[in-house]
């Protein structure tokens, strides 16, 4: 069940960009452009609606301040010292816990996923704890840690592992089982075996599982500055909040946006780096 | 030879979870750890926390506020999916959009939403619905998108236009990336349920839970951490029957596919 549930989750989230490369690439320019332009046009329409609404008082404009003042507190953010200590703060939590997520879900799920016998023993407990959601450990957290940032981690850590866990586990199960005799045939030893064969095949999968950890680390991180006061962007936008500093909360909401954007960003070209080999081998076949 | 191996199965079910229980016995038997309770004690305080008032109190507004929120986020997300995705003149003007709005991290929503509804129920319900709306929704427009182009230009062929093109085309075609979407969704709402309710309530676990840390009570804040687990586990249960059901063509439809080319 697990497996057929990452398969599809892996699927679909590798369907559009692959499917879509090459019909993309034939795409005219002036098609091109045309997305461009009403992409922009939807953006610069929010903002228009958002500020009419807050102007016209159809939202009470002390809740729900306009654009131009938001973003202008937002340049005012960017240019003092405590918006980027925040910045850093949050963003090392989410990089040490990405970190720590990474290499221990590879490792095990590679350990349990080569060995049957760990992966029949390991399952009824691997399946229980994954749906724990993470927050039910913020008290546990603040019990162990306080407002440090290992709380952050902590969440992050539990949160991410399973995700990538599973996506490991599935990845070194999808070997093609031709390649893996083939390598037995030529006499490849059992690290050369992992190194060629189940490596390349489950690297997809390691990369996906990053990617979805790698987002999930960062609500994990702001929520733990949210709710716990873990030092960061989140615990900033609850001082603006308990200060009535609106325009500020507003101003910090989209500067994690924004973040969130980076870190999407960050993650699809380490994808694009790690499996160009992989993709032009798809679009070549196809 | 069956009852060997239902012996076989059962073995690997149990045997991991019977050793960390040991373990943790074992561990907790000085009882000098304040941290972690006994696991006898735990089971006990778990019955005498949870079953009873708390649990209308407490367990009943929490679930029907991540209810309410996720049937909301569900219907919301496919209808406008379905909306968007069918217009390539949307689709282009609201992307960009709405690839940002779901790059926010969900529970900045809280504070935020805070200031426009107050502290109610409203507001968690809204924050759950807006929060969990995104990965259904731009999953649905994907799944919409990724309609077989044969399969639509038949459909053309054979006049097939309006809502029975919604129902017996675009409605399957992008039903498993709805699915995907909607169990993404699904421990996205439970986060948000229990931090809306640490940030501003007056009861539901995630309150709960935070008066019993702050007031020491370890093994009942334990209590309120499994008993987390467990709504978790059973979400996830329930979602992998209904997706069973849903999408049991899809399945069977794969397994002949796979089974053809191998």
């Amino acid at each position: 069940m697990t497996a057929t549930v990452a398969a599809q989750e892996n699927a679909a989230a590798a369907l559009p960009s692959r499917a879509r490369a090459p019909h993309r690439r034939r795409r005219s320019t002036a098609l091109r452009w045309r997305r461009v332009l009403l992409g922009a046009a939807g953006i610069v329409g929010f903002l228009l609606l958002w500020e009419i609404a807050s102007r016209t008082g159809l939202v009470n404009p002390q809740y729900l301040p306009p654009p131009t003042v938001v973003f202008g507190e937002l340049f005012r953010q960017l240019t003092t010292a405590t918006f980027w200590t925040a910045v850093r703060q949050t963003m090392t939590s989410w990089a040490v816990g990405l970190a720590i997520v990474a290499v221990s879900g590879t490792v095990l799920g590679f350990l349990i996923g080569l060995s049957r016998f760990l992966k029949r023993f390991t399952a009824s407990t691997i399946e229980f704890l994954r749906p724990i959601p993470s927050v039910a450990l913020v008290p546990l957290a603040v019990l162990v840690f306080g407002i440090k940032p290992e709380s952050a981690i902590l969440l992050i850590v539990y949160a991410g592992f399973w995700q990538m866990l599973i996506q490991v586990l599935y990845g070194v199960s999808d070997v093609d089982p031709v390649a893996e005799s083939t390598a037995r045939t030529y006499g490849l030893g059992r690290w050369a075996r992992i190194r060629y064969v189940v490596w390349p095949s489950a690297l997809p999968y390691i990369v996906t599982g990053l990617r979805l950890s790698a987002t999930i680390a960062l609500v994990l991180a702001i929520t733990a500055e949210l709710v716990i006061g873990v030092p960061g962007i989140g615990s900033q936008i609850v001082l603006a909040q308990n200060g009535a500093r609106v325009p500020t909360v507003y101003a910090l909401a989209l500067a994690t946006g924004v973040l969130g954007l980076l870190v999407n960003f960050a993650l699809r070209l380490v994808e694009t780096r790690l499996l160009s080999w992989h993709s032009s081998i798809r679009s070549e076949v196809v | 030879m069956r009852l060997k191996r239902l012996g076989a199965t059962l073995f690997y079910a149990l045997a991991l979870p019977v050793v960390l229980i040991a373990v943790w016995f074992l561990a907790t038997r000085s009882g000098t750890n304040g941290f972690t309770p006994e696991p006898v004690k735990l089971v006990q305080t778990f019955f005498q926390t949870w079953i009873g008032p708390a649990f209308l109190e407490d367990v009943v507004p929490s679930l029907t506020r991540l209810g309410l929120g996720l049937v909301g986020a569900i219907v919301v997300g496919i209808l406008l999916g379905l909306v968007i995705g069918m217009s390539r003149f949307l689709r282009d003007l609201l992307e960009p959009l709405l690839e940002f709005f779901r790059a926010i991290p969900p529970p900045v929503l809280i504070p935020v939403l805070m200031l426009l509804m107050g502290i109610g129920d409203v507001m968690k319900v809204a924050v759950i619905v807006i929060g969990c709306m995104w990965p259904i929704l731009l999953n649905t427009i994907d799944g919409v998108r990724a309609t077989d182009p044969v399969l639509r230009e038949t459909a053309r062929s054979y006049g097939i236009g309006g809502l029975a093109r919604v129902r017996y085309l675009i409605l399957p075609a992008a039903a498993p990336r709805i699915m995907t979407g909607v169990r993404q969704s699904l421990s996205v709402g439970l986060i948000l349920v229990v931090i809306s309710e640490m940030f501003a309530a007056v009861s539901g676990l995630g309150y709960q839970i935070v008066v019993f840390q702050s007031t020491f009570k370890i093994p009942q804040m334990w209590s309120g951490i499994v008993l987390l687990g467990i709504i978790g586990l059973l979400l996830a249960l329930v979602f992998q029957r209904v997706e069973h059901v849903v999408l049991r063509w899809y399945h069977g439809l794969r397994e002949v596919e796979n089974g053809g080319t191998r």
